[in-house]
């Protein structure tokens, strides 16, 4: 019993040094985020908090901390409140088998991949319950909208990552990253590439997809009646969802924590710094389309997801387990 | 070990638990969360037992797509506050139904579990089942030999079913505008922009 306390302790260390660098970087990516949309539309951005306006996130979250929770008189309570602590939960609770290199992953298991795909999916609950307790009709619009949207793109992913298994064979993220050491999958699957990266955008509710919260229709979305930290709570969930996004993206097609060439100057950088780069070279991509491009319409988004995205991801299944199959380049199962 | 079993109970309970809230609850959208947890500590067992591949699955399909579908219609449907007549007042007709639903499926469990006790190579697989490799690897190594015609035969009862459902709810509306990308596409000024001189006093008839 002593020796699983202690196990146990060890875990909890581990954790918090997990989490402590994802919200902080969480916190630097929303300034980098706004700081980015602020130069393509040459304003300035946050410049006023700190060095280069650094520190405006902690303060905006200084400010929601203080600030009074308002819970609407005609809400479901419990799952009002409920709703951002999963969004949060569940956009935290991802990292914890994202490998930042070899050996610097809080849980190596098997089946990685299909974990970060269930929590991803996991993740609309956050936003039905949110808009339904809020017992209003714009949230409930919203979170309606948000729903249809994340379930109809989950599908194109799905068999964007049977794309990128079939060449791997094995569901454990290391060894997805290992498989690349040759060639990063953007190269064979660059078209798979570009579609996991627009579902990517509609999945975590991005411009130009981010109709559950279209200011115009729909005041905020899901999120019209939370104020206060339950508001940055969803806030947090956001980013470290798009986060975890960019992660994943940079896992299944550009080699994760693997250099770009095997060469000296390069392989000398430490594998989680490259991880990190890729990462935010990532968002950076999405912090500039949210400011290049405008919303799509609904029934243009549910036109994308199933009559374009779906058939295409399938016919390149297809192909890619042919060529797989027919140049014998299957990967072997060690028996 | 014993850390095991007490992770295994804790779970189980969960489950039970979930499982007695959904017909119990009064709500009917508390029932569904309920369900949604249940579903969650279930598929905890299977992750415990070492099934970790049907455990992520149960979470995907069941949680992701198939709850979330069951939350939509009980929103949407507006039967957030069914009354719930269940041992008072008049006599329920749902109970009875139930009963005979269940006694059913008690029947045929014990048949089915009868049966493979009976028979036990029934279970058995030609290939033969390895333990040094994954979970997932021998479901695979299983699935697209020995079960190769029962996933395809599954698959296509699923497709049937699909198209059941987009026959039951397709229906031809009239007068609704439609978007044609080709056609937008392929516009160009000489064919929609047409210049019309306007005599004074009678205006233009413009047919739309």
């Amino acid at each position: 019993m002593i020796e699983y306390l202690q196990i146990l302790g060890q875990e909890i260390y581990k954790i918090i040094f997990l989490l402590v660098p994802i919200l902080v970087s969480v916190a630097m990516i929303v300034w980098l985020d706004r700081r980015v949309w602020g130069l393509v539309q040459k304003r300035r951005g946050p410049n006023v908090v700190g060095p280069f306006g650094l520190f405006q996130t902690l303060a905006d979250a200084l400010k929601y901390i203080f600030k009074e929770i308002i819970i609407p008189a005609s809400a479901n309570k419990v799952v009002f409140i409920l709703a951002p602590i999963v969004t949060m939960t569940l956009a935290l609770v991802a990292w914890a088998v994202i490998p930042m290199s070899e050996n610097l992953v809080l849980a190596d298991i098997n089946v990685g991949i299909l974990y970060l795909f269930a929590v991803s999916s996991l993740g609309v609950y956050g936003i039905i319950m949110g808009g339904w307790a809020s017992n209003s009709k714009y949230p409930f619009l919203g979170a309606i909208r948000s729903a249809a949207q994340m379930v109809s793109y989950e599908v194109s992913i799905g068999i964007i990552i049977i794309n990128v298994l079939l060449c791997v064979g094995s569901l454990n993220l290391n060894e997805i990253v290992i498989a690349q050491k040759e060639l990063w999958y953007v190269i064979p699957l660059f078209p798979m590439f570009v579609i996991f990266f627009i579902s990517a955008l509609a999945e975590t509710n991005r411009p130009p997809f981010d109709l559950p919260e279209a200011e115009a229709e729909l005041v905020a979305g899901y999120q019209t009646e939370y104020s206060g930290m339950m508001y940055a709570m969803f806030w947090l969930g956001e980013y470290a969802n798009i986060l975890l996004m960019c992660a994943m993206g940079s896992i299944l097609f550009l080699g994760g924590w693997l250099p770009i060439m095997d060469v000296y100057p390069l392989n000398a950088i430490p594998a989680p710094l490259w991880m990190i780069l890729k990462i935010l070279f990532l968002f950076l991509l999405f912090a500039l389309i949210k400011a290049i491009v405008p919303r799509y319409r609904y029934d243009q988004l549910m036109r994308l997801g199933w009559k374009i995205f779906l058939p295409f991801s399938l016919i390149y299944l297809v192909l890619t387990a042919s060529f797989l199959f027919y140049f014998d380049k299957l990967p072997k199962v060690s028996i | 070990m014993i850390v095991h079993s007490i992770f295994f109970y804790f779970f189980s309970v969960i489950a039970i638990f979930s499982s007695l809230m959904v017909i119990t609850s009064r709500s009917t959208i508390n029932s569904v969360f309920f369900l949604i947890l249940d579903f969650i500590s279930v598929g905890c067992l299977f992750i415990m037992v070492g099934a970790e591949f049907l455990g992520m699955i149960l979470l995907i399909v069941y949680v992701g797509a198939v709850a979330v579908l069951f939350l939509f219609v009980v929103m949407m449907l507006n039967v957030a506050e069914q009354k719930q007549s269940w041992f008072i007042g008049k006599k329920s007709t749902h109970i009875p139904t139930g009963l005979i639903v269940s006694v059913l499926i008690l029947l045929e469990l014990l048949v089915v579990v009868g049966g493979w006790k009976y028979k036990e190579d029934v279970m058995s697989s030609s290939t033969l089942i390895l333990s040094n490799v994954s979970n997932t690897h021998q479901l695979g190594l299983v699935m697209y030999t020995d079960y190769i015609l029962y996933f395809q035969l599954a698959g296509v009862v699923l497709l049937l079913a699909m198209i059941g459902a987009i026959l039951l709810t397709f229906r031809e509306r009239v007068g609704v505008k439609k978007q044609s990308y080709i056609n937008q596409i392929s516009r160009n000024p000489s064919s929609s922009i047409e210049l019309v001189e306007a005599k004074s006093n009678q205006g233009v008839k413009v047919d739309d």
